[in-house]
């Protein structure tokens, strides 16, 4: 039985939970995984931190909360420097790098740092870096098919921003498929 | 009572109340019977469908009144029938839904309830008796005890200010709001007829004597004197001011019909937002019950009347 | 007992990645509820929302009451109009609604009412998961009566186990819980919709013959009895005090005894026709983990642990809560060494496992205050010793 186990992360208002739903739909739905996905709720949920949790699996996940992340999704400095710690050995870290200003070298894990706010503002608003940096993660984690995300986005994003949401998954998916290609992870 | 008594009460209104049931529990005197009467012949009156009436009450003397009249009637609990009432009339809204409680109920425990279903303009008739006083548990304070008035846990005196209800009625957003003692059998009867041709949140207060207990603590004498102090205090004023209408210990009692306007009900609403979102096919529970029983029954017959394949 | 497929108005069928809230409101517009009355509260407030936007497509009607006292007696009132209703709420909703839960025994309403578990007591942990109204569901209002409570493990579950408690409430004419949490109710998973022709539905058995002969109650110890609905012209009459079988209040000890009889013995008698347990190698097992709700799926992890070492332990899971599997218990207790419960609460159910087993095997309560599910390896431990 191989889990994976994921945490997103960022600030209110970024889509995080979103990225979480989108990916929990597309391995459950269209990758047959067994995908389970929880969410910060309350107050906390309500201001500055964000974090949604996915445990992905062959088999039905039992525990459905992670207790080793071996992916962080971290769009905010406070995601990164609460949740980052607990990654796995060889854990995978994606932050934004123009949000994010790493506190080391992190020499245990796969460190990728993607400009998705940057991309995003490129395509007309801030607003699709969720779907950016969903992308790259996608390119870089492979827990998950492009093809299955592109299926699950649809049902998450309104119909009318759809085209421009699928774009900026695009753009980063292609972004991270360029940099795995140059092993460029820093 | 003697029996030629109870035969006279029967004959009249047969059919509308529940004459198996009787003789009820009310005491002699007790106003509770006359709003009772009055309401049976409103429905004898009416041109209403009486399989389409329903009675909700809730809980104390005036709760007792579901259990008298012969129509679908529900017994619910303290200060819960005008929900119990919405869910009734929002189930199926080809009823016409009453509800007979009285003032603790209604607007004690109650009370929340009763604004809220007047805020919203649901499409029931609410018959508040106001006797002034918890009778069932023997004569406490209510929300609309006239202040100085002698309770049983205002020994001394009820020292709070009372809610007067057509005011709280009115600001809380009724169509209809009556006033009127149980002395006015027939102001009481036609505006009962007239809640029922009403659409939306009808509110008729009805003062009403309890001998046993209101009267007694405060040495009012018996029912003929209450009906005489209404005779002497009470005061016609169709469209008065709500804010007038406060009584007083003893005082004077406003009565008539204070409000009566028009606006959209609840399910008005609610149907026409829907329309708007969903289109003109937009049926709440798709068929209605009869209309899918008329349609079966349709078929059935149609299926009687085909000659055999 | 009618059985028909469900209106396909009300079934999203398909797979979905769904919440276990979510899932309950799906299930409800499945089985043919068609009205919701509620009032917001954490963290069963999604149910509602669903519902609410749900509602016009299907023809059905939510209203938000004022709260959940009026939201439980707009049920009572909606279920006596003729439509099938729910609601759902948390803990301090949950004692609002008490009262009436009383007033739906009492007058043999069907209903289905969700309770998404928080921790307490009091406003407690209102965002953080728990199972410690067990026992309320069972015995919080006044008086002696009986339920019927469902606790699902999974969004799937909600959905299916809610679609069972419609039927179940028809059939017995009894208020059915769904007693999630939670974790379940927030936690988003596969949900496999069935299309409207493979979900079976019970509909309401009215009453259809003459007039004189209408009863709205039958004390005969089981479910069934026709009920009516306002504007059928029966002229139905139903009260919370003590009555007899036309609706009337009769206040003796005598009928007080026919009543309570009824309403007790219509749920104990079908005990075993409405419990729901799923077994796991209970043969020959030395030890057995028994586990309801999200709590289960933790227990699992920790049978595995411990079946890696060599430990022969079953596990059994409660679908049904209430009624207690009684006789299952009984007669596993003489086979068994010990039965280990873990539970989101001080210790509840424990109670009745203790009460059935009564001495023939150890009980073992694996107790967790609110706002987290169990260390799988708290379990464990707790199977390691109870072994030895």
């Amino acid at each position: 039985m191989s889990t994976t186990e994921i945490r997103f992360s960022g600030f209110g208002g970024q889509g995080i939970i979103r990225c979480a739903l989108i990916t929990g739909e597309a391995l459950a739905l269209h990758d047959d995984k067994f995908a389970t996905m929880t969410q910060s709720f309350g107050p906390e949920a309500r201001g500055s931190a964000c974090a949604a949790q996915l445990v992905v699996s062959d088999d039905r996940v039992l525990y459905p909360y992670i207790t080793s992340p071996s992916v962080l999704m971290a769009l905010s400095q406070e995601a990164y420097e609460k949740y980052y710690v607990e990654l796995c050995d060889k854990g995978i870290l994606i932050v934004d790098e123009d949000l994010v200003k790493l506190r080391g070298e992190h020499p245990n894990l796969v460190v990728w740092r993607v400009p998705a706010t940057r991309f995003a503002e490129g395509l007309g608003n801030r607003l699709f870096t969720n779907l950016v940096a969903l992308g790259f993660f996608t390119a870089v984690t492979g827990v998950v098919t492009a093809d299955a995300m592109k299926k699950a986005i649809p049902g998450w994003v309104p119909s009318r921003f759809l085209k421009i949401n699928i774009k900026a998954f695009e753009k980063g998916y292609d972004h991270g498929v360029q940099c795995m290609s140059g092993k460029s992870a820093s | 009572m003697n029996q030629k008594a109870e035969v006279e009460i029967k004959a009249p209104l047969a059919g509308v109340l529940r004459s198996e049931r009787m003789p009820h529990i009310w005491c002699p005197g007790c106003g509770i019977g006359s709003v009772v009467t009055c309401f049976a012949e409103a429905t004898k009156r009416s041109k209403l469908d009486h399989d389409k009436l329903a009675v909700v009450s809730g809980i104390g003397c005036s709760g007792r009144v579901a259990g008298y009249v012969n129509f679908d009637s529900l017994h619910t609990t303290h200060g819960r029938a005008i929900p119990v009432a919405t869910g009734l009339k929002l189930a199926n809204p080809d009823l016409k839904v009453v509800v007979i409680s009285g003032d603790g109920d209604l607007t004690g425990i109650g009370g929340n309830h009763f604004i809220h279903a007047a805020r919203r303009n649901m499409d029931i008739v609410v018959i508040c008796i106001n006797n002034f006083t918890y009778g069932m548990t023997g004569g406490q304070v209510t929300p609309t005890t006239p202040t100085s008035a002698n309770a049983s846990t205002t020994p001394y005196g009820n020292y709070e200010y009372p809610f007067s209800l057509p005011f709280l009625a009115d600001a809380a957003g009724a169509t209809y709001v009556a006033r009127w003692t149980s002395l006015h059998s027939r102001n009481i009867t036609q505006s009962i007829e007239e809640a029922f041709q009403k659409r939306g949140f009808s509110f008729i207060e009805v003062i009403t004597p309890c001998t046993t207990l209101y009267l007694r603590r405060n040495r009012l004498g018996d029912g003929v004197d209450t009906l005489q102090y209404y005779q002497n205090n009470a005061v016609l004023k169709h469209g008065a001011d709500t804010r007038e209408t406060a009584i007083d210990f003893q005082g004077k009692i406003i009565i008539g019909k204070f409000v009566d306007r028009e606006k959209p009900t609840y399910l008005d609403s609610a149907n026409r937002c829907n329309t708007k979102f969903i289109g003109d096919d937009y049926q709440l529970y798709g068929k209605t019950p009869p209309e899918k029983e008329a349609e079966e029954a349709a078929k059935a017959a149609a299926a009687a009347g085909a000659p055999p394949a | 007992m009618n059985i028909v497929a469900a209106d396909p108005k009300g079934v999203d069928a398909g797979p979905h990645f769904m919440d276990g809230d979510h899932a309950i409101a799906e299930g409800a517009l499945a089985a043919g509820c068609r009205f919701f009355a509620g009032y917001p509260i954490t963290p069963s407030t999604e149910t509602a929302e669903r519902f609410a936007e749900r509602a016009p497509e299907v023809g059905a009607l939510f209203i938000q009451m004022e709260d959940e006292i009026a939201s439980i007696a707009a049920l009572i009132g909606g279920a006596w109009g003729g439509q099938k209703v729910m609601t759902v709420t948390s803990g301090p909703g949950f004692s609002l609604m008490l009262e009436n839960i009383g007033l739906a025994v009492m007058t043999e309403t069907p209903m289905v009412i969700a309770n998404v578990q928080r921790g307490g007591p009091s406003t407690g942990l209102p965002t953080l998961t728990a199972q410690q109204d067990m026992m309320q569901v069972r015995f919080g209002s006044h008086g002696d009566y009986n339920i019927i409570a469902l606790s699902p493990d999974s969004p799937q579950e909600c959905f299916d186990l809610t679609i069972e408690a419609f039927n179940l409430s028809e059939i017995y004419r009894v208020p059915v819980f769904i007693m999630t949490d939670e974790t379940v109710g927030h936690m988003h998973e596969k949900v496999v919709v069935p299309p409207a022709s493979e979900i079976k539905v019970v509909e309401r058995n009215l009453f259809k013959g003459p007039k004189e002969d209408f009863r709205p109650y039958g004390f005969d110890s089981q479910g069934g009895h026709p009920m009516t609905r306002a504007g059928d012209g029966y002229r139905f009459h139903i009260t919370g005090l003590t009555h007899n079988e036309r609706g009337y209040p009769v206040m003796t000890p005598e009928q007080n005894k026919i009543v309570l009889t009824h309403l007790i013995e219509k749920i104990n008698g079908n005990a075993d026709k409405i419990i729901r347990v799923e077994e796991d190698e209970l043969e020959g097992a030395e030890v057995v983990v028994m586990s309801y709700g999200i709590t289960s799926r933790i227990a699992v992890r920790a049978v595995q642990e411990a079946r890696k070492k060599g430990i022969k332990v079953g596990s059994l899971r409660l679908i049904t809560v209430w009624p207690f599997c009684e006789q299952k218990i009984r007669d596993l207790s003489s086979k068994v060494k010990a039965i280990v419960m873990p539970e989101i609460n001080y210790g509840q159910i424990v109670r009745e496992v203790e009460r059935c087993a009564a001495g023939r095997c150890k009980v073992v309560s694996v107790n967790h205050c609110g706002g987290a599910v169990h260390d799988p390896m708290v379990i464990l431990k707790a199977i390691e010793e109870a072994c030895q």
